[in-house]
């Protein structure tokens, strides 16, 4: 790591730059690690994480509702809201209400808790990029 | 889409990715690292298929 680099990460160790971040970084997959200047692996997050999250839509995968009641939905749902605003944007498109007869249903669902998880791991990342620890 | 292989493959190439590039800083380590986890993953899925094969449903 150059010497630049290193005090940038460590000037951005601020509570609130750590939080912004994160933030940006839930919301956009990648967009923590571009804000940091970490391009290539940014860029490869922007495309994979959404890319992975519309073939789970497209294989007729649901994304599942905050269910108290019901762990291992609520779990579901924890791991499909991890893609930030795609999650949104398909909510208000009105995708993923999920096709339970589909044969691609369960590959749809993993798909989509899948590339969430992923992105939780994103912005741990970035969050320890911002720390100064990598 | 209903080729469980290739889904298999979609699903395996994307964790692939994302799994290399975040553990790798160099383009020729991440592409290592992707191609064997990706080799991993599919070479995993023959062997458990295999292993499944005698079991009914």
């Amino acid at each position: 790591m150059s010497t630049k680099s290193t005090t940038a990460a460590r000037a951005a160790a601020e509570p609130t730059t750590l939080a912004l971040v994160c933030l940006l970084a839930w919301l956009l997959p990648g967009a923590g690690h571009l804000w940091q200047g970490r391009r290539h692996k940014g860029l490869v997050f922007l495309v994979a994480i959404p890319l992975m999250f519309v073939i789970g839509l497209l294989l007729h995968g649901r994304l599942f509702p905050l269910e108290m009641a019901e762990p291992l939905v609520f779990l579901g749902a924890i791991a499909d809201r991890g893609t930030g605003a795609a999650y949104f944007i398909a909510r208000f498109l009105d995708a993923g209400a999920g096709t339970v007869t589909a044969v691609s249903y369960e590959y749809g669902n993993t798909f989509l808790m899948t590339a969430g998880l992923l992105n939780f791991l994103v912005v741990l990342d970035a969050f320890d990029i911002a720390m100064g620890r990598k | 889409m209903t080729s469980h292989f290739l889904v298999l493959m979609l699903f395996a190439f994307f964790v692939s990715v994302v799994f290399a590039v975040l553990l790798r800083d160099t383009p020729r380590e991440q592409v290592r690292t992707g191609a064997l986890m990706l080799g991993g993953f599919v070479a995993a899925a023959f062997v458990l298929g295999w292993l499944m094969y005698p079991f009914p449903l």
